[in-house]
């Protein structure tokens, strides 16, 4: 696996640029109108995440953690505040910073081995280079003899590992994952945590991984930021020292969860409150 | 997997010896009838030619070339026109589709326009550029002009965001977003388009060669009507529906059935 990072980056000529590097996320908030009302997303959000650390980001559907993500891939804009990526402000969309989606968000226009391709065809690699990269990041994800295969030909957990080699095949500093396993059968999930694992400690790169489920962040993360709904804010942060690879059943595992749902759930029952009293007012 | 598929295609589609032959079965009776009312003196032999006529009309008619020349000279009027609403029409279509102040108003006249039917520009064509071959072009571009606009137009705002997201993530811009993400991902909608633009050129031309005199397909149903010659009228009709038939066969089955696979959606 370390090979073959080595190798892509022979061909980019830069010297280890897929190593993770800094994010530092200052007074982050957004606000947008939908149906003429102004909605809340994030308030004041600041986080810094070393190079190389992997993070996850938990919280109930719709506390604008897959905002943050997309702000920090510059997809989206801040209201306000500053994301800076290695000491540089993000200002738009860079291949330093590459999302990953639930939907694996695959062409379906084009099989897998040119979807892997994609990225590297953005940034002018020839041909010939590409398909190797290709083709070595397809190996990577255990996906070799599905290069000619479209996306309808694949199930959830083949898509989503396509998705992971066109996001590494460009060699990104940051992978920033939203949801990227939420649509797949448990067994499946935990073969794909696996191979993230063993990807991530090859290649050391800064991973932000959004997700709802308690037990996936504290099996994944160095750390789990715990998000609140409407609007957004960070509620908590539990650093998971538990050594690597971590097995669901651990029990270490199971109270530390268990003790970030308890937090998790107080932070959604407050908010409750707060819109019950919002409603008889 | 790939055999998974052919199973399928053959079950679904496929080539069997009994839909043939229902097929051909239904052809003949429908000739037989065909010839049976045309020879049981019902209506006079010049205004319902039976089916050997007909027959013997279309061999002379290949066998003297002026059948092909007409095919050939129709069919060049058609692609020609077809070409440059084609090049013309994926543009439009890109640029309204991409950006709301064009889109609002140069997007909302073709809308206006696609209303037209495609005959109504013959009386221009012949008005501005007189019976020549460029007015035969003209009303062929405005015939599928429209049909293909508003099909990328619609593709391109149907475009799934997410592809977009995933496409600018990964450092595409511009030429390149529009032509690897864009249109490929508009393509089922566009095939709509383009399907409809031939259908609506393909009818405007024949009704502009019907007043047109150099030879041409057109030409030949006018010549038939002016000469009491029905047989002839029914053999280009022949001709003109092989032709529509070869050219879905041959053009545009085959790209749909292509995208249906690619998309996942054929069963």
């Amino acid at each position: 696996m370390r090979q073959q990072t080595l190798l892509y980056k022979q061909h980019a000529g830069q010297p280890a640029p897929g190593a993770g590097i800094a994010l530092r996320i200052d007074g982050v908030s957004k606000t947008f109108i939908s149906h003429g009302r102004v909605v809340e997303a994030l308030r004041t959000i600041d986080l810094g995440i070393a190079p190389g650390e992997f993070v996850c980001f938990l919280g109930p559907s719709g506390c604008g953690k897959s905002t943050l993500l997309s702000i920090i891939a510059g997809l989206e804009e801040a209201s306000s505040g500053t994301v800076q990526a290695n000491g540089k402000e993000v200002s738009g969309p860079g291949t330093d910073r590459v999302l990953l989606f639930q939907e694996a968000a695959l062409f379906p226009w084009l099989d897998v081995q040119r979807n892997v391709e994609f990225g590297l065809r953005q940034i002018g690699i020839p041909a010939a280079q590409r398909a190797d990269i290709a083709r070595k990041f397809i190996e990577l994800v255990h996906l070799k003899g599905f290069e000619r295969s479209f996306t309808h030909q694949l199930s959830g957990g083949m898509r989503q590992r396509v998705a992971i080699a066109r996001a590494l095949a460009i060699d990104p500093a940051v992978l920033l994952m939203d949801e990227p396993f939420g649509a797949l059968d448990a067994l499946t999930r935990d073969r794909l945590h696996a191979e993230l694992e063993s990807i991530w400690a090859a290649t050391r790169k800064t991973v932000i991984f959004v997700t709802h489920n308690v037990r996936e962040a504290v099996a994944l993360g160095d750390r789990v930021v715990v998000f609140s709904p409407r609007p957004g804010r960070i509620v908590r942060e539990f650093r998971i020292d538990l050594p690597r690879p971590r097995s669901l059943e651990n029990h270490f595992l199971v109270d530390k969860a268990a003790e970030i749902l308890t937090v998790l759930r107080g932070s959604m029952e407050s908010q409750e409150q707060e819109d019950e009293n919002g409603a008889h007012t | 997997m790939a055999r998974t598929l052919n199973v399928t295609a053959q079950n679904a589609g496929g080539w069997s010896w009994a839909r043939t032959l229902r097929i051909v079965a239904f052809y003949v009776i429908l000739l037989l009838i065909w010839e049976g009312l045309a020879r049981s003196g019902i209506w006079p032999s010049y205004l319902l030619p039976g089916p050997t006529t007909v027959g013997s009309t279309l061999a002379s008619g290949f066998a003297s070339g002026s059948f092909i020349i007409a095919i050939l000279v129709s069919l060049r009027r058609l692609v020609s026109g077809y070409g440059i609403s084609l090049i013309a029409g994926v543009t439009l279509g890109l640029v309204i589709g991409r950006n709301r102040i064009i889109d609002e108003t140069l997007g909302s006249l073709i809308l206006g326009l696609q209303a037209l039917p495609s005959v109504c520009w013959i009386p221009l064509a012949l008005l501005w550029l007189g019976l020549t071959e460029q007015a035969m072009i003209f009303v062929v571009v405005m015939g599928a002009l429209f049909s293909i606009t508003l099909g990328v137009d619609a593709g391109v705002k149907n475009t799934p965001p997410l592809y977009l997201k995933a496409a600018r993530n990964m450092g595409a811009r511009g030429i390149a977003l529009s032509t690897q993400v864009i249109l490929p991902a508009a393509l089922p909608s566009i095939l709509t388009g383009l399907k409809q633009g031939w259908s609506f050129a393909w009818r405007s031309l024949m009704a502009a060669e019907l007043l047109y005199q150099t030879l041409s397909l057109g030409t030949l149903l006018e010549n038939g009507r002016d000469l009491n010659d029905t047989a002839q009228v029914f053999a280009v009709m022949l001709i003109i529906i092989v032709i529509g038939i070869s050219i879905d066969g041959l053009i545009f089955s085959p790209l749909e059935r292509r995208v249906r696979e690619r998309w996942g959606l054929s069963r």
